[in-house]
Order: structure tokens, then C-alpha cells, then sequence
């Protein structure tokens, strides 16, 4: 099995030239889990398509870690009216930069997975949610679904078959927001946007009222690997709980920043050491930022035996998030980089809810009065307080989502956040 | 001064084929502006009325979009937009660097124009290219990754003689000694 890191061959995004023309990509074994699958409906009804899928447990890469088939199976029965399918390439969590190497390098992994998905929930329309900001890749993307029409994998009767589905590019215009999944469709529908309220949940009420499913492009760039290989087999990569292939996104101060493909639960250490090409200048590294923005930091001395799956990240004090890392060294200042995060989120809440509204906007100025030397002790205080009103009280999680690395790093690195306070001593009468 | 904008019989089409993707008329909305600000290079207060007829849908909903999403300019902008991420990663990795010495190079500052129209420059949230950092996009398009001030110099010289950066393909290096 592929888990020696050494050895391992990248499966979502294997070295093969021209990998994104259908033409190599069919001779590479692709469309052949379609194939497969609509040759033989009996064995794979979308039933059982879906049960195999749930089976490997394929933990969505959108953030959450939330089984994909498991989320497939909330479907309700189809009533003959339109059910959808909206795909989520976003991708705006400060730190993650992973779904675009597959529109660029692999876009018909990602076709034939979001077709397969299709077919086993019964849907016939496919929307897939571009950042704005990745205009290049959305046109990549086109071109490749523009050659999956012409080739009959997608539109009316697929491979001869009675199964019909179109898949649609849609291109957002710079919003973070819109990469939570209510907001998304929201967007889609050509609005601002807001988050909705849930429940009702997007399997019962969704795009126009009508049930839909939203995963991230790269959890559906995993489906054709399972039905190709079957879940026994997806299950044998990386750790049980937290299985298959995964696109670790590695920046900042590293000497070979980029996106690399190896199983789950890799080592974090071996990841900065010896995939990314150690710390950058020699320097000694100091924090990381696991999984996008929103992931709790984890200060250099927690990280040992610490491996990138949803469990080890846990009792390590953070999580998966999108596999994002932040690599930051000894010369970091952790104030700065908190205060950035928080004017990020203060930026990007949509203004719905008053404790995120106001909440972000309090963290950050709180924060820049520290970061410029005129805060106090008691604004740190005052920081978590204001994290407290946040957490859990909003309609999305983008609140807790900017409270969380405020309240981490005031816990982990409170003395640096305590040398930048101005020592006040208020007389008691 | 400000003419009347208008859509001819493509655009229409064009228009027509953009709103067929969606059960509902409104869906479309996003893609209408784009193609919009695509053909006049912004969507202020005239072309937000023009895409509100076009589309018949009340200008208030038009409004309320455009200012939800930060691509979308609201009023004309420099011939070349550029934006400086300094966010997270970039940050980290020399962001503001880039971002100051190009206010110094423009003599304007984020989120102005220079007064020959030539040039915006904007500050902006990570645009996913972390590991290529620093990085800015030009004109919501093209992304410039690993500046340099040397790189910075060749991009401006570049857009003053109308050349366009092409696309950078940032490859895995698990593909550089790769098989194939
Ligand atoms: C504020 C916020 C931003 C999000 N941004 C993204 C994003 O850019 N891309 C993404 O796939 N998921 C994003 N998510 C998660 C989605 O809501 C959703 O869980 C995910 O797309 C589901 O796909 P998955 O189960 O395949 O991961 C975001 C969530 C929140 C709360
Ligand atoms: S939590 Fe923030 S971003 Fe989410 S809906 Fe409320 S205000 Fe908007
Ligand atoms: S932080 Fe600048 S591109 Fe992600």
C-alpha cells in the first residue's frame, strides 16, 4: 500500500503529462469508474454506489471532515422535480490554494467524480462555484467540460444510457463568505451572500427550495479512486479514521513552498522537514497554522508526533480544516499575524449577525491598538470576552471561525501578546 | 458627458445563453455583470441601470449585488488594477513589502488611481496562491507570484507597453521528476 511517503505516487494528481485532455486522461484509466458503473446499474444502483462511498468514509476537504457519502445518503427519494448538485471551488480560507491544481492539472478526476456524485443522488444539474479570483481556472475547467459533452460523459443519456446531467461553471466576484455552503447558493441564485438559517439543511431545501448537496472539489476528486479501486482499498491509505489521498497546501517560511499529494496522517514534522525543504534560512520554526486560517495555531513544541488527520489534530489542540499550512518562523510576529486575521474576518462577515458583525470588527481594532503599542493587559481580557460572545452565536461558522485563532493565540503565545501591552497599574480606592 | 451605455444584438445573445444555464432569471445576475464589466470595464450606478432593464430586474437588486462582492467596481478604475494580497501568507512572506513599494513606485496609495488613469492599486485578501508568495493579480485576471522589486519594475514597464503577464503554471515539485 502506498503509505511509505517515499515511495507514494500521487493519485489525484499523478505525473502525467497533459493529464487535463480527455484524451489522456481516458488513456490513463479515466471515465473508467462511470463506465463501470453504467454498465452494470444492478450492482451499482445509485444505492450502492452511495453505500460504497459512505464505506470509505471519505472525509470532505472543504473544511468540515464530513463523510461524503454519508452526507449523499440525506437525499430525500426523488419526487421527478430538479435536484442539484453544487460544487464548491471557493476556495477563500486564507492559507489554501489546492482545488485550482486540480482544474489545472486533473480537472476530469474531478468531472467524473461530480458525474458519479450526480448519479448516485439522482441529480441532473451540476453547478460548480468558482472564485472570481480564479478566472484562468475557470477557464481551464470549461474547456475540459466542453470536452467531456463531446465525448458523452456528461448531457443527454450518458454513455447511451437513460442517466442525463449537465454540469455549469459559475463565477464568483470576491466574497469569502460565499465558500459556506447556504451563501453559495445564495450566490448561485444572484444574490448577496447572506447565509441562510439552518435547518432546513441543504439536502431538504437548497438552491431554489429544491434538495441539493454541496461538496468540495477536491472530496469529489476522490470518488472515481474508490470506484475504481473499490473502499477496501481507499480505506487501507492513511489512518482509518481519516483515509485516502489529501492535498497538503504548504506556505510561508519554508524552503520549497507548494502543493503536495501524500496519504492522510502524515507526520507534520516530516512534512516542513523533509517534503517542504526544512525552514527557510535556517531559522527555527516557531508556529503552524494547520488547516487554512481558521484552525487553531499550534506553537513549534506541540507538534511533536502530531500527524495531519482529523484525530491526531484534535488532541493536538486544532484541526484539519483544508490541509492549508501556514509555516511561520522564530522572526514571526504572532500580534501582527493575529491582527491580519482578524481584519481578514472583520473584512469578510457578511454583517447577518450582530455578535460577528460587531465581534470581528472589536477583535481587530482591539488588536491593532496592541499591535501599535498602546494596548493594555486588560484589552486581553477583553479580547476573549469578546471571543465568548461570538463562539456558537451566530448563523454561520465564520464567527467562530474569527474568534478561534484569536482566543488559541492569546492561550499560546500570551507572553509575546503581553510584552506588546503597556503595564498599567490602576490605583484600587 | 457620461453617454448612454447600451448591449448590441450580441451581447444580447450573449446575455440570452449566460441566463439559460439557470431555472430562474436572477441566477444570472453574477455572470451579466461580469459580462458587463468585461465590456465596460466597470459597473457604476449607468451600467447597473442597464443590466436592470436588460435582465428586468429593479436596480435596487442589481445595487445590493454589486456592492456585496469586491470585484465588482463599482466606479471606473485604473487601466490596470493592481492587487497586492497581504494576507496570511503573504504577509508573512513580504506582502507589504510589495504593496508599499508600489505606492512608492505609483506615488498613490491602496485603493487609489493614478492621475494619468493608468494605474489602481488595491490591497486585497488571499486570492490562493500562498505558496507563490508575495503575489498580486492584475485586472481580476492574470496572477504575478514570487515579486521581486525587480519583478515588480518589469511588470509595470510590461503594462505601460501594453503587454499582459501570461499565465504562470506553479508545478507540483512531485511532478518535476515525475514519470512522464
Ligand atoms: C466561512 C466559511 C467559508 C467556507 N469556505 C469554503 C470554501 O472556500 N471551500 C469549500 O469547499 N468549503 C468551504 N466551507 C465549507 C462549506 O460550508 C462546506 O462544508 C463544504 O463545501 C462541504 O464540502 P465537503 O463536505 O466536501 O468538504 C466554508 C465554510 C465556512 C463556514
Ligand atoms: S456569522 Fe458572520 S458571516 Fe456568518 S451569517 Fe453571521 S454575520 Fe454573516
Ligand atoms: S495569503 Fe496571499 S495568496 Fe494566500
Amino acid at each position: 500500500m502506498p503509505n511509505d511517503w517515499k515511495t507514494y505516487k500521487p493519485l489525484l494528481l499523478p505525473a502525467i503529462k497533459d493529464l487535463h485532455e480527455i484524451s489522456i486522461y481516458e488513456k490513463n484509466n479515466g471515465y473508467q469508474a462511470l463506465r463501470k458503473i453504467l454498465k452494470d446499474r444492478e450492482t451499482w444502483s445509485p444505492k450502492n454506489v452511495t453505500s460504497e462511498v459512505k464505506t470509505a468514509n471519505i472525509r470532505g476537504r472543504g473544511g468540515a471532515g464530513f463523510n461524503a457519502g454519508l452526507k449523499w445518503s440525506f437525499m430525500p427519494e426523488p419526487d421527478g422535480k430538479p435536484r442539484y448538485l453544487a460544487c464548491n471551488g471557493d476556495e477563500s480560507e486564507p492559507g489554501t490554494f489546492k482545488d485550482r491544481k486540480i482544474f489545472e492539472f486533473n480537472p476530469h478526476l474531478f468531472i467524473e467524480g461530480a458525474i458519479i456524485a450526480a448519479y448516485a443522488m439522482q441529480v441532473e444539474v451540476i453547478y460548480v462555484y468558482i472564485r472570481g479570483e480564479y478566472r484562468p481556472f475557470v477557464k481551464m475547467l470549461q474547456k475540459a467540460i466542453e470536452q467531456a459533452y463531446e465525448k458523452g460523459y456528461l448531457g443527454k443519456k450518458v454513455q447511451g444510457s437513460d442517466f442525463s446531467v449537465d454540469m455549469y461553471t459559475h463565477m464568483g466576484a470576491g466574497a469569502y463568505i460565499c465558500g459556506e455552503e447556504s451563501s453559495l447558493m445564495e450566490s448561485l441564485e444572484g444574490k448577496r451572500g447572506y447565509p441562510r438559517v439552518k435547518p432546513p439543511f441543504p439536502a431538504q431545501r437548497g438552491l431554489w427550495g429544491r434538495p441539493t448537496t454541496i461538496n468540495n472539489i477536491e472530496t469529489l476528486a476522490n470518488v472515481p479512486l474508490v470506484m475504481n479501486y473499490g473502499a477496501d482499498w481507499y480505506l487501507r491509505i492513511g489512518p482509518d479514521t481519516h483515509p485516502g489521498p489529501v492535498l497538503y497546501g504548504i506556505s510561508g517560511h519554508v524552503n520549497r513552498p507548494a502543493v503536495y499529494e501524500y496519504p492522510a496522517g502524515m507526520n507534520i514534522m516530516t512534512l516542513i522537514n523533509d517534503v517542504a525543504g526544512g525552514m527557510r534560512g535556517g531559522k527555527k520554526l516557531k508556529a503552524l497554522i494547520p488547516g487554512g486560517s481558521s484552525t487553531p495555531p499550534l506553537r513549534a513544541d506541540m507538534l511533536e508526533g502530531v500527524t495531519m488527520d482529523a484525530d491526531s489534530l484534535r488532541e493536538a489542540g486544532s484541526m484539519m480544516g483544508t490541509a492549508g499550512m501556514v509555516v511561520m518562523d522564530e522572526d514571526t510576529d504572532m500580534v501582527d499575524l493575529i491582527w491580519r486575521i482578524s481584519y481578514f474576518y472583520a473584512h469578510e462577515s457578511c454583517g447577518q449577525c450582530t455578535p460577528c458583525r460587531d465581534g470581528t470588527g472589536w477583535l481587530e481594532k482591539t488588536l491593532r491598538k496592541i499591535k501599535n503599542g498602546d494596548g493594555e493587559l486588560r484589552d486581553l481580557d477583553l479580547l476573549l470576552a469578546i471571543c465568548h460572545r461570538m463562539e456558537g452565536r451566530t448563523i454561520c461558522a465564520l464567527a467562530d471561525a474569527a474568534a478561534w485563532p484569536v482566543r488559541y493565540s492569546i492561550d499560546r503565545f500570551r507572553e509575546e501578546f503581553e510584552r506588546k501591552c503597556k503595564k498599567t497599574v490602576y490605583a484600587v480606592a | 458627458m457620461s453617454e448612454t451605455k447600451s448591449f448590441n444584438a450580441k451581447d444580447l445573445s450573449e446575455i440570452e445563453k449566460l441566463t439559460a444555464k439557470y431555472p430562474e432569471k436572477q441566477a444570472a445576475v453574477l455572470p451579466v455583470l461580469w459580462y458587463a464589466q468585461d465590456k465596460f470595464g466597470h459597473v457604476d450606478p449607468s451600467v447597473q441601470k442597464l443590466v436592470a432593464q436588460t435582465m428586468d430586474l429593479p436596480e435596487a437588486l442589481i445595487y445590493g449585488v454589486v456592492t456585496f462582492y469586491t470585484q465588482f467596481y463599482e466606479k471606473p478604475m485604473g487601466k490596470h488594477v493592481l492587487d497586492v494580497c497581504t494576507c496570511l501568507s503573504c504577509q508573512i512572506c513580504g506582502g507589504y513589502d510589495i504593496l508599499h513599494y508600489l505606492e512608492e513606485k505609483l506615488g498613490i496609495k491602496a485603493g487609489e488611481t493614478t492621475p494619468d488613469g493608468k494605474f489602481s492599486i488595491q490591497s486585497v485578501e488571499c486570492l490562493g496562491a500562498c505558496a507563490y508568495a508575495p503575489m498580486l493579480q492584475v485586472t481580476n485576471d492574470k496572477y504575478v507570484n514570487h515579486l521581486t522589486r525587480e519583478k515588480v519594475d518589469q511588470l509595470i514597464e510590461d503594462l505601460k507597453a501594453g503587454k499582459q503577464p501570461g499565465f504562470e503554471s506553479n508545478k507540483m515539485p512531485q511532478h518535476e521528476n515525475g514519470s512522464d
